[in-house]
């Protein structure tokens, strides 16, 4: 049986269509579900093994990205969603979904507790909306699902508030020390590197982040932007087979269909 | 009591905003400010204990990593002056709103208002006269906002800021009133000036002439109305009537004066723009011209839906507000077209003044940088917010948009070609069906916008009609509909833009003969207003649906689990009347062919061909020097610092970006996205603007324009067979009178503008499927005039089948060799070359009919996987388009210029610049030389060089002497400091 995902959407959540394309074409059955529709028990999250909140600005991001879907997630699916991940489910959170995820203390979620942020995602030190592609390196000692196998990876930004900055110094070490750290902006060459390569500034260019388990994963670049070779802003140029963002969405098929 | 709750960073954290606000200052205003700090103030009108209030700081308001709150207590310390902006009383506030919403949310109670501000709180020795110059020169426009300032030596750090409530309290009772016709000329000349109706003396006379009509007086008895117009009809009718919704320039009877001869013109639109696309007439064409957009054929089970719009006056009164409004404005138009569509990217073209312009500004206008900073955020907002990719756009730079600022917003859709069996594009509406509106509410905001852009801009233009979009809200609108479309929810729709209520339910009734709206249902922002307002007002991000009655419970249902307004405000019939109540007493009663068919413009229009100083200097000595300097000038330079900040990737299916090259910073000439994810076939954006040739002859420049936007498509790999043109005029008052004494002239480059899109888009093949005109782009104040030159953009959509055969204008590999395609000829009239020695010239580039064929044969060599780059010539010309090659590539190039085909040039200067039309740069691996050269045989082009592995841009003169030789890095660099803000 395919893996079965739900793409969250409403509001002003925008990368759906696309994010529900790229978990098909990696063989899972995804489909587009409005908040309100979980909200409202029409649609039930425990039916599905992947839970993806895609891009966008839901809520225009006003008052800060994200915040106010993670507090319509948590003042009315709290429960849900801890039994989702206690029930040893995938989630990924994407740009904005990252920022809700964040905000709602999915990640990195220390000691297991889903619900204490400790990090955040905030303006740009450009003051800027950055539309721009990134190549990034992945954490090889993060335990991250949805990265097995990949090194480097180049995918497009496209945020205004994608600078990741942990509480303070020892969470900082810890998200280190942990393997939360999954992603960092690296330029050309694969060294860390300062602003465009980190487009926001983000401390320790980090870029994405998990929790414990590996399962709960988020990031602030789009994987589901480069599905085709065609999406790569060289590809004209370049000898390229695929998209690289597809293995983000074949890894978290692949181990669904593995553990469940 | 009210509750303000403030949201500063900690004191390590880097405050963005407040930053970027500090650069701003000291770069456009010249004020030496040393540091600028922001904090975010929520007031919220309810009665909230402590411990809510801190949990609302906590919870929802501050970042508990990078901010600190207070509640109800000042944080503000250690400035000099502090400034406090917040909006004006019935001002759209986004955040508001939503904070509002969340806080229900998390309270589980209803609480008021939440109404948003910001301090800025302001370090450095400045005066108090700087610091209201910084508030209203850059944090604040008093049309819509309101500030306050605070010395530190006024500053209470305990009392802080009063609490304001910026609420809309109307004293007013809702009344009808009657409007007396039967008056002399003079007095009704002045009631469509006081009123704002913007008519004429001929069309007050026929307004007249009906409503004193004996059968037209007898039906009005009947359902109690007297012989005098109600201001709702008065309003209704101006607002149908005006140049904005009716197009009366487009359909006027015209005089056409050239060379002694005259000919008569019935009708600009059907004489030249329709009859083009009628003659042309391909299968594709699915709806041209009757809809909110035009509609083509995508595949045998898709269609695409297009069209562009402006909205210049509003974004000359506030940049922001009015270009976002633009953008989600036009959004509604594909979205409303048939029955309904998918957005699925966005274009954007602004026409602005130098933004380092230094000269004095004439009063009420705000500073180009300004202008191009408030619309580049407007369209940001709109565009990323919604989540449509900005695909293709420019930026067109003339001193004379200083008088109005030209926004054009374009949107593309797709809709499946059937839904529910049933033909998608076409509207169908039967007697019975209801009127729905549905997204905002109705406020004053907009109030006479339709007939307020049908006139020039002046120092006392309304504030009412600048409106602040609602990405959000239109957002969840527009997922909603779709929704309710794929499940056969409602019959059709239609958008609510210019003229509201009246103008969207009167233009549907015509699709059933009849409507009858209840404007006492219409769900509204706040009490007070009059009748005819509530028909009017453009609040945005509404939509009108067409709605069965039986479906109607359905419908309302879904509306309400999406969070979306949706109220029956009216229904149609087949009665032949707009019929409008208002608490069941009828307030207009009008025949449904009067309403809509306004009186006939009759116009003269001369042409006299205008004389420019012939430009005359020697070939300069050093044309690398020249080449920087025309890469620099700010109609050829990068535009990336705006490109950056539009996501043109979003919904996955980019393929060519506005960026490309070795280091994703190359000028594209032309988009390409996959609009279907699960196909290879592609959509094709580009778009020609050229109003600087308008000088010498609109004939020209819009040949030129068409040229240019089939060119852009081509150089991608567009199908030539698929190409469908928009046209959008924006024109200065064509009609003669005493406050414009060149009206005539202006009229005849309008005509000659038409008339070579006719000539060209019949020999292009490439028929127009909607287009829009903005005709009163002039403004008048203290005795200034400022006309905008005649500008027409004409956008391309089209189609590649196969996006992997696309090509982009970098060069690719060393050793592949440089093309020219087309001749060049001495055509530097209108030129950047001549703009940058002073000079505009009278030789401007003509289009040769015949061009078509040689574009043929490109796309051929295109489809063949020929070639390795191309890349059209424009701005700048021949040296331009190849450095450009060179330097997106990352390599160089060795171009011998006396192989150039030229009709006999003696000038290094004139080939390297010269903007003739229909050429390009295209690069080709030596080994498809044969098979390139083959396919383009009988046409004018010539090998004239070859890529290089190094960096060295060398191109040798007529004289067999290097003429240019530089680094291209130096010049890209040239072409990219001029916006690299």
């Amino acid at each position: 049986m395919k893996p079965r995902v739900l793409v969250l959407t409403g509001y002003g959540i925008n990368c759906d269509y696309e994010t529900e394309f790229a978990f098909q074409f990696a063989g899972a059955w995804a489909r587009r579900v409005h908040l309100n529709d979980i909200i409202d028990s029409r649609v039930r999250l425990e039916d599905f093994q992947i839970l993806a909140i895609p891009g966008g600005f839901s809520f225009g991001d006003d008052i800060a990205s994200g915040k106010v879907l993670a507090n319509k997630l948590k003042y009315n699916l709290a429960l849900e969603l801890q039994r989702f991940i206690g029930d040893g489910k995938l989630i990924i959170g994407i740009c904005n979904g990252f920022q809700a995820m964040v905000r709602l203390g999915l990640i990195p979620a220390f000691e297991g507790d889903y619900g204490a942020q400790v990090t955040t995602l905030t303006f740009n030190d450009s003051g800027r909306f950055e539309a721009r592609w990134v190549y990034l390196k992945v954490n090889q000692d993060s335990s991250c699902i949805f990265t097995q196998g990949i090194e480097r990876i180049y995918l497009p930004v496209r945020n205004g508030e994608g600078k990741f900055i942990p509480r303070d110094e020892s969470v900082c070490q810890r998200l280190w020390h942990n393997g939360h750290v999954v992603l960092q902006y690296v330029d050309a060459q694969g060294s860390l590197a300062h602003y465009p390569w980190n487009p926001g500034g983000s401390v320790d260019n980090i870029a994405g982040i998990c929790d414990e388990t590996g399962r709960i994963f988020g990031l602030m670049p789009h994987p589901e932007a480069f599905i085709f070779r065609t999406n790569h802003p060289r590809w004209t140029r370049e000898n390229l087979v695929q998209g690289e963002g597809l293995a983000v969405f074949r890894n978290a098929v692949q181990w669904v269909k593995d553990n469940f | 009591m009210a509750h303000r709750i403030e949201v500063g960073f900690k004191e390590n954290m880097v405050d963005a905003l407040g930053v970027s606000v500090r650069k701003r200052i000291i770069e456009d205003l010249n004020i030496p400010v040393t540091d600028v700090e922001t904090i975010d103030v929520y007031t919220i009108d309810a009665q909230l204990s402590p411990e809510q209030l801190k949990m609302l700081g906590q919870n929802l308001f501050a970042d508990p990593i990078t901010q600190v709150f207070t509640c109800d207590k000042p944080q503000a310390r250690g400035f000099s002056w502090l400034i406090e902006v917040g909006f004006r009383p019935g001002v759209t506030d986004n955040v508001g709103k939503t904070s509002t919403e969340a806080i229900e949310d998390m309270l589980k109670i209803k609480v008021g208002t939440v109404y948003t501000s910001r301090q800025y709180l302001i370090t450095g020795d400045v005066s108090r006269e700087q610091v209201e110059k910084i508030a209203s020169g850059l944090l604040a426009n008093q049309l819509i906002e309101r500030w306050e300032i605070r010395s530190i030596e006024e500053w209470d750090e305990e009392r802080g800021m009063d609490v304001v409530l910026p609420k809309v309290e109307l004293e007013h009772e809702p009344q009808v009133l009657e409007i007396d016709l039967d008056i002399g000329d003079e007095e009704l000349v002045r009631l469509s000036k006081e009123r704002l109706l913007v008519l004429s003396l001929e069309e007050m006379k026929a307004i007249r002439d009906y409503f004193y009509a004996s059968e037209v007086v007898k039906g009005r008895e009947k359902v109690g109305l007297s012989s005098r117009p109600t201001d709702v009809e008065l309003e209704a009718i101006a607002q149908t009537w005006s140049e904005h919704c009716k197009h009366k320039i487009f359909n006027a009877l015209i005089e056409y004066q050239e060379n002694e001869k005259t000919i008569k013109i019935d009708s600009l639109f059907e004489s030249y723009i329709k009859r083009s696309t009628e003659e042309i007439g391909r299968e594709w064409l699915v709806s041209v011209f009757k809809d909110n957009a035009g509609v083509i054929k995508f595949n045998p089970d898709w269609n695409v839906v297009m069209k562009v719009e402006t909205h210049n006056t509003p974004s000359a009164l506030d940049p922001y507000a009015g270009a976002l409004t633009g953008i989600v404005g036009v959004n509604r138009d594909p979205l409303g077209t048939g029955r309904g569509a998918k957005l699925i990217f966005n274009t954007d073209v602004f026409c602005f003044a130098d933004p380092y312009y230094h000269e004095e500004l004439p009063p009420g206008l705000l500073h180009p940088k300004r202008i191009f900073e408030g619309v580049r955020r407007g369209v940001e907002h709109g565009g990323n917010k919604s989540g449509v990719p900005t695909i293709n756009g420019s930026i067109v730079f003339d001193n004379r948009f200083l008088g109005k600022p030209l926004v054009y917003c374009g949107t593309c859709a797709i809709m499946p070609a059937k839904l529910l069996g049933e033909a998608s594009h076409l509207k169908k509406i039967e007697s019975g069906h209801l009127a729905v509106m549905c997204g905002g509410r109705i406020g004053k905001d907009g109030i006479h916008g339709a007939t307020f852009s049908s006139e020039e801009l002046h120092q006392a233009s309304p504030a009412a009609a600048v409106q602040i979009g609602d990405p959000i809200t239109q957002k969840k609108m527009s997922d909603f509909l779709l929704e309710a479309r794929d499940l056969g929810l409602y019959q059709t729709l239609t958008d609510n833009g210019a003229g509201g209520l009246s103008s969207s339910v009167g233009e549907m009734a015509q699709l059933s003969g009849g409507c009858e709206i209840f404007l006492d249902r219409c769900p509204l922002k706040y009490e007070g207003l009059d009748p005819w307002e509530i028909l009017l007002s453009e609040s945005q991000e509404r939509m009108t649906l067409i709605v069965p009655p039986e479906k109607m419970d359905d419908f309302l249902t879904l509306a309400k689990r999406r969070g979306v307004e949706a109220a029956a405000v009216g229904k149609f019939t087949d009665s032949g009347k707009f019929h409008v109540f208002y608490d069941d007493k009828t307030v207009a009663y009008m025949d449904m062919n009067f309403f809509h068919n306004p009186p006939q413009m009759k116009l003269r229009a001369k042409w006299r061909p205008p004389e420019h100083e012939l430009p005359h200097f020697e070939e300069p000595e050093d044309l690398t020097a020249i080449l920087k300097r025309v890469l620099s000038r700010l109609n050829v330079c990068s535009k990336e610092y705006v490109v950056r900040q539009y996501d043109h990737e979003v919904q996955g299916g980019s393929v060519v970006k506005p960026l490309v090259g070795k280091g994703n910073d190359g000028p594209s000439d032309a988009a390409v996205i996959r609009p279907l994810l699960d196909s290879n076939e592609g959509v094709v954006a580009a778009h020609g603007i050229c109003p600087k040739y308008g000088d010498i002859d609109t004939y020209h420049m819009t040949a030129c324009a068409i040229d240019e936007a089939v060119r852009n498509a081509i150089s991608v790999g567009a199908s030539l067979a698929h190409l469908a043109g928009l046209d959008n005029f924006c024109w200065c008052d064509p009609v003669q009178s005493e406050k414009n004494p060149d009206g005539e002239y202006k009229l005849a480059q309008l005509v000659r503008a038409n008339q070579a899109l006719y000539d060209y888009t019949t020999a292009f093949g490439v028929p127009c499927i909607s287009g829009k005109d903005s005709m009163k782009n002039d403004y008048l104040g203290d005795g200034i005039k400022i006309s905008i030159p005649p500008t027409i953009l004409f956008s391309v959509i089209g189609k590649i089948e196969d996006v992997e055969k696309a090509v982009t204008m970098d060069a690719k590999n060393a050793g592949d060799m440089v093309y020219v395609l087309g001749i060049t000829r001495d055509e530097l009239g209108g030129s950047e070359y001549y703009a940058e020695h002073g000079f505009v010239g009278n030789n401007i580039p003509k289009v040769d009919e015949q061009a078509i064929r040689m574009y043929q044969s490109l796309t051929e060599a295109i489809g063949q996987g020929l070639i390795a780059s191309c890349h059209d010539c424009s701005d700048g010309g021949l040296a331009v388009a190849l450095a450009e090659t060179a330097f997106a590539g990352g390599l160089g190039m060795n171009i011998d210029l006396a192989q150039t085909p030229t009709d006999g040039i003696k000038r290094n200067d004139t080939i390297l610049f010269s903007e003739s039309q229909s050429r390009f740069v295209v690069t080709v691996s030596p080994q498809n030389k044969k098979s390139f050269e083959q396919i383009m045989k009988g046409h004018v082009f010539a090998s004239i060089g070859h890529v290089t592995g190094d960096e060295d841009f060398v191109i040798q003169g007529l004289n067999r002497k290097v003429v240019i030789r530089a680094n291209i890095c130096e010049l890209k660099d040239a072409w990219q400091k001029t916006l690299s803000w």
